[in-house]
C-alpha cells in the first residue's frame, strides 16, 4: 500500500518550497562567515526546529567546522545533515517490538491533531498486513467522534467497539479488550482517546486510567503509546511531548498533516529534547496517506533533495 | 486581586520547580519575571544610567527575541518588531519606580498590545447575516461555531447552523449533535451535495424561517490545497458572508503567517477566532497573524465546553505572550467567584507593601473556589512554565499541606510571623502532621514573598485590584512624559 502513499520527501516539497530551500542556497559553494550562522539560525527557526534544538545544532555545527579546520558552506550542509539524520535516528525504535498474539496500541494527543483518522489509516496499515482489528472507541466526549470512528472501521474492515456518548472511556477498553480475547480473536485493538489538552490534569489522569485498565487485561499492554502532533504546531509540541510522556510513558510519535506547508520541525527537537521517536507520519486525509517515518528521507526532503532520494517503498 | 501575584511566586521558590534534569535550562523560562530577570542581568553589566543606551538597548534585544521566538511569533515579525522597540527604547528616560529591565518590558509590552490591535466585533447587519468560519484541519472550526452561535443567542440572537463539512467522516454529525445539545437548528444535508450548493439552501432556508444569523460550518484544508480552496471562494461567492472568520489553533507555529495570507487572499477574512488557548501554548502566532492580514482578532476558545468563548483582550493576549499569564482574565473571573470585601481588603493590604499569613491563607481559599489549581496555573504569571516542571496533581497537594501548616498556627502567628521560634514550631509541625523542615521551608519562602510584595513595582501593586473587565492594561501611577505614550 505504501507504494501509492505520497513519499516523506513528496511531501516535504512544499516546505522545501517555503523554507528549507533556501537552506539550500545558504549552502552555496561559498566560504562562511557571519552572516551565514545568523541566515541558519533563522532558518531553522522558521522551520518550527525550535530555539534550543536550533541553537544546540549551531553551536555543534560551529565546534565541528573549528574542530576540523573547515570554511566551506557545502561542508557544514553535509554535517549538519548528518548531524540532523543522528539526532532523529538515535531516537528510533520499532513499531511493536516482538510482536504478541494480541497487540494493544494507544492513540493520545491534543484536540484536532488527528487522533481519528491516525487510527483510521493505522489500522488500514494492519489490515493490509493481514491482522484482525478492532477499534475501541474511548473518545466518549466529543460530539460524533463514536459515528467518526465508525466510518474509518467501515472502510478499514475493523470493529468499532464503543458505548454511549459520555459514559466512561474504561469501560470501553475493558470491552473491547474482552471482545478481542473472546468470540472476535483480534491480533491489535487500537484505543481512540478524547482530545485533551496537556495542561488539563483530570483529563491527563483519565489517561493513566485508561493505560491501567490495558494494563490489567492484556501483560504488558499497551504495547504502544503514540502521540499524534499535527505539524504545524508551534513550540507547544514540546511541552505536549514532555507532559504526555511522563503521565502516558509515549514509546513514540505520529506526525500528522505532514501535506500542508510547514513540516514539523519539531520532530527534530522532540527526538533531541525527549529522545521520542517518530514513528508514522501523515501525508493527506485518504487512508493511504500514512507511513513509517524515515529519518534520511525526511532530512533529505528539509534539505529539497527530493530527486535525489529513492522513495522508500517499504511493505508493499 | 492582586494577591495572585505574590502567590504564584510561592511555587517559584519552592524546591519542586526547579528543573533537576536540566538546571541550566536557560531557554525553557521565558517568562516575564525571566525576562524582566534576564534583562536585568543583563544590565547589571551595563550602565546604570537614567536613560537606556543603544548598547543597553542592543543587547537586551536579545533577549526580547529569543522570549518572543519561543512564543512563535514569526520570524520576520519579531524582526520588524524589535527594531520598533529598539527605536523607542534608545533614549527613553527610564521611569521612576522602573529600573532599565523593566523599562524596557513595559516598552516591550505596550507594543505587543499595540500590535494586537483593538479587538474586533461581529458586525451583525444582514438578514440574516451570514458567517462563514474557515481555517485548517483540526482548528477547532466546528466546536467553534457552536460556541459561537450559543453566544449569539444568548446576546438575544436567532441563528441558524449549515453543515457544509461533507468531507471529514461524521462532521456533520458532530453540528447536527451540538445543535441538539444546544437547541439551535442545524442545516444538513448529508454528504450527498457539494458544500457550495448546501450552503446556499441553508441561506435559503434560514430567510425563510426568520433566523438572523446563519453560521456556516466548512471543512477544515490545507490552504496550499487549491482544489478546496476554490471550493471555499464558490462557498463564499454563493452565500456573501457578512462575516468571513478564520479559526486558529494557537499552537501553530512559523507558518501560521502564511497559511492565514493564503486564506485571506482567497476569501478575504473579516475576523480571527484563536482556539485551545486554555492550553500552555504562548499563542504568539495571533501576532503574526495580526500582523501580516490586519484581520482584527475576535474571540478566544478557552475550553472544550460550550460557553468557553471569551471576547478577545489584547492586553490579556500581551501577557500571555510574554509569559506574564493571563492574569486579568484570571482577575475576572476571581472577581466572579470571590469574595469581593475581602478582595479589595487584600487588595488594600497589599498596596502598603503587607503581607502575612492571614492573607496567604486568605489568598489561598479565594483561589481554592476557582476549582483545581491545575486549571488556573496557565493563567497565572510564569506559572505556564512551572507545569512543565512539575504535575499539577502535586500543586493541589502542595496547597493542602501548606493550608495545615498555617491551619495549625495561633491567630497571633499568622498575623506577626517574626514570632515563631523553634518550639512554636514544633507545635505547628505536630498540629498539622507535617515535619518542623516542612515548615521552616514555608516560613522562608513566605518571607520571600513577603520581600517581594515589597518590591513589587507600585504598577503591578495597584491597579490591578481597582481593574474592571478588559480595557488597556495596568495603570501607571504617574504620567507618560511628553512624546511617549503613543
Amino acid at each position: 500500500m505504501f507504494g501509492r502513499a505520497k513519499s516523506i520527501a513528496d511531501s516535504l516539497k512544499k516546505t522545501r518550497d517555503s523554507v528549507f530551500n533556501q537552506i539550500g542556497d545558504l549552502f552555496g559553494p561559498s566560504d562562511i562567515d557571519d552572516a551565514f550562522w545568523e541566515d541558519l539560525e533563522e532558518l531553522l527557526i522558521r522551520g518550527d526546529v525550535g530555539v534550543k534544538t536550533t541553537v544546540d545544532l549551531i553551536a555543534w555545527l560551529q565546534q565541528q567546522m573549528d574542530q576540523r579546520g573547515l570554511r566551506r558552506s557545502e561542508q557544514a550542509r553535509d554535517l549538519l545533515k548528518q548531524r540532523m539524520i543522528e539526532i532523529l535516528e538515535k531516537a528510533e525504535s520499532e513499531y511493536l517490538p516482538g510482536r504478541r498474539l494480541l497487540n494493544v496500541v494507544l492513540i493520545v494527543g491534543v484536540n484536532g491533531s488527528g487522533k481519528t483518522t491516525s487510527i483510521g489509516k493505522l489500522s488500514a496499515m494492519h489490515r493490509e498486513k493481514g491482522d484482525k482489528i478492532i477499534i475501541a472507541a474511548a473518545d466518549t466526549f466529543r460530539a460524533a467522534a463514536v459515528e467518526q470512528l465508525k466510518i474509518w472501521g467501515e472502510r478499514t474492515g475493523a470493529d468499532v467497539i464503543a458505548q454511549s456518548s459520555g459514559s466512561d472511556p474504561g469501560a470501553v477498553v475493558f470491552d473491547a479488550l474482552q471482545a478481542a480475547f473472546g468470540r472476535r480473536e483480534a491480533s491489535v485493538v487500537i484505543i481512540d482517546t478524547a482530545g485533551r489538552l496537556q495542561t488539563q490534569f483530570n483529563l491527563m489522569a483519565e489517561l493513566s486510567k485508561i493505560k491501567g485498565v490495558a494494563e490489567k487485561q492484556v501483560h504488558n499492554a499497551p504495547h504502544e503509546v503514540l502521540l499524534t502532533l499535527d505539524a504545524t504546531s508551534g513550540q507547544n509540541a514540546l511541552s505536549q511531548a514532555r507532559h504526555f510522556k511522563n503521565i502516558a510513558d509515549l514509546t513514540g510519535v505520529i506526525l500528522t498533516k505532514l501535506d500542508g506547508a510547514s513540516k514539523g520541525g519539531m520532530a527534530l527537537a522532540i527526538a533531541h529534547e525527549y529522545g521520542l521517536p517518530i514513528k508514522f507520519v501523515g501525508t493527506g486525509e485518504k487512508v493511504d496517506d500514512f507511513r513509517p517515518f524515515v529519518a534520511r528521507e525526511y532530512v533529505a526532503g528539509l534539505f529539497g533533495e527530493v530527486g535525489a532520494t529513492p522513495v522508500s517503498t517499504s511493505k508493499t | 486581586m492582586s494577591g495572585f501575584y505574590a502567590f504564584s511566586r510561592f511555587p517559584l521558590r519552592s524546591s519542586l520547580c526547579y528543573d533537576v534534569e536540566n538546571p541550566g535550562e536557560k531557554w525553557q523560562s521565558n517568562m516575564f519575571e525571566d525576562l524582566t530577570e534576564k534583562l536585568q542581568a543583563t544590565f547589571q553589566r551595563l550602565s546604570q544610567k537614567g536613560r537606556l543606551t543603544e548598547e543597553d538597548v542592543d543587547v537586551a534585544m536579545r533577549d526580547v527575541k529569543l522570549a518572543l521566538l519561543e512564543a512563535d511569533v514569526n520570524f520576520k515579525v519579531v524582526r520588524d518588531f524589535v527594531k520598533v522597540v529598539k527605536e523607542r527604547a534608545i533614549g527613553a528616560e527610564i521611569l521612576k519606580n522602573l529600573n532599565p529591565a523593566q523599562m524596557v518590558v513595559k516598552i516591550v509590552n505596550e507594543e505587543l498590545v499595540r500590535l494586537l490591535g483593538e479587538p474586533g466585533r461581529l458586525t451583525l447587519s444582514g438578514k440574516p447575516t451570514v458567517i462563514m468560519m474557515v481555517g485548517l484541519q483540526g482548528s477547532g472550526k466546528t466546536t467553534t461555531t457552536g460556541k459561537l452561535a450559543r453566544w449569539l443567542r444568548s446576546q438575544g440572537h436567532r441563528p441558524m447552523l449549515a453543515a457544509c463539512d461533507t468531507y471529514r467522516p461524521a462532521a456533520v454529525k458532530q453540528l447536527e449533535v451540538l445543535g441538539q445539545q444546544l437547541n439551535i437548528k442545524v442545516y444538513s444535508e448529508g454528504v450527498g451535495p457539494n458544500p457550495p450548493e448546501i450552503a446556499e439552501r441553508a441561506l435559503e432556508e434560514a430567510r425563510r424561517n426568520g433566523h438572523d444569523i446563519l453560521i456556516v460550518d466548512t471543512a477544515g484544508r490545507l490552504n496550499i490545497d487549491e482544489q478546496m480552496m476554490e471550493e471555499l471562494q464558490e462557498v463564499k461567492r454563493r452565500i456573501q458572508p457578512h462575516e468571513v472568520i478564520f479559526v486558529a489553533d494557537a499552537m501553530t507555529g512559523q507558518e501560521a503567517v502564511n497559511v492565514a495570507k493564503d486564506f485571506n487572499a482567497r476569501v478575504e477574512l473579516t475576523g480571527v477566532i484563536f482556539t485551545k488557548v486554555d492550553g500552555d501554548a504562548r499563542g504568539g502566532a495571533a501576532i503574526s497573524i495580526r500582523e501580516v492580514t490586519g484581520v482584527p482578532i475576535k474571540f478566544l476558545g478557552v475550553g472544550e465546553k460550550l460557553d468557553a468563548l471569551e471576547p478577545f483582550h489584547p492586553d490579556r493576549l500581551a501577557g500571555r505572550i510574554l509569559g506574564m499569564g493571563d492574569i486579568l482574565s484570571l482577575i475576572e473571573k476571581a472577581e466572579a467567584t470571590f469574595d469581593k470585601d475581602e478582595a479589595e481588603k487584600m487588595g488594600a493590604r497589599l498596596e502598603q507593601g503587607e503581607f502575612d499569613f492571614e492573607d496567604f491563607l486568605a489568598a489561598m481559599g479565594q483561589m481554592k473556589k476557582l476549582g483545581p489549581i491545575s486549571k488556573l496555573m496557565g493563567m497565572l504569571p510564569g506559572m505556564g512554565d512551572i507545569q512543565k516542571q512539575i504535575e499539577p496533581g502535586m500543586m493541589d497537594n502542595q496547597m493542602t499541606i501548606i493550608e495545615a501548616i498555617i491551619s495549625s498556627m495561633t491567630s497571633k502567628e499568622r498575623r506577626n510571623p517574626k514570632m515563631i521560634n523553634g518550639s512554636r514550631k514544633k507545635r505547628i509541625a505536630r498540629g498539622s502532621g507535617r515535619t518542623v523542615q516542612e515548615v521552616n521551608d514555608l516560613i522562608r519562602q513566605f518571607r520571600e514573598m513577603q520581600k517581594m510584595v515589597k518590591q513589587m513595582p507600585a504598577f503591578l501593586r495597584g491597579g490591578m485590584t481597582k481593574r474592571k473587565g478588559g480595557g488597556s492594561g495596568p495603570k501607571l501611577p504617574f504620567d507618560l512624559p511628553p512624546g511617549f505614550g503613543l
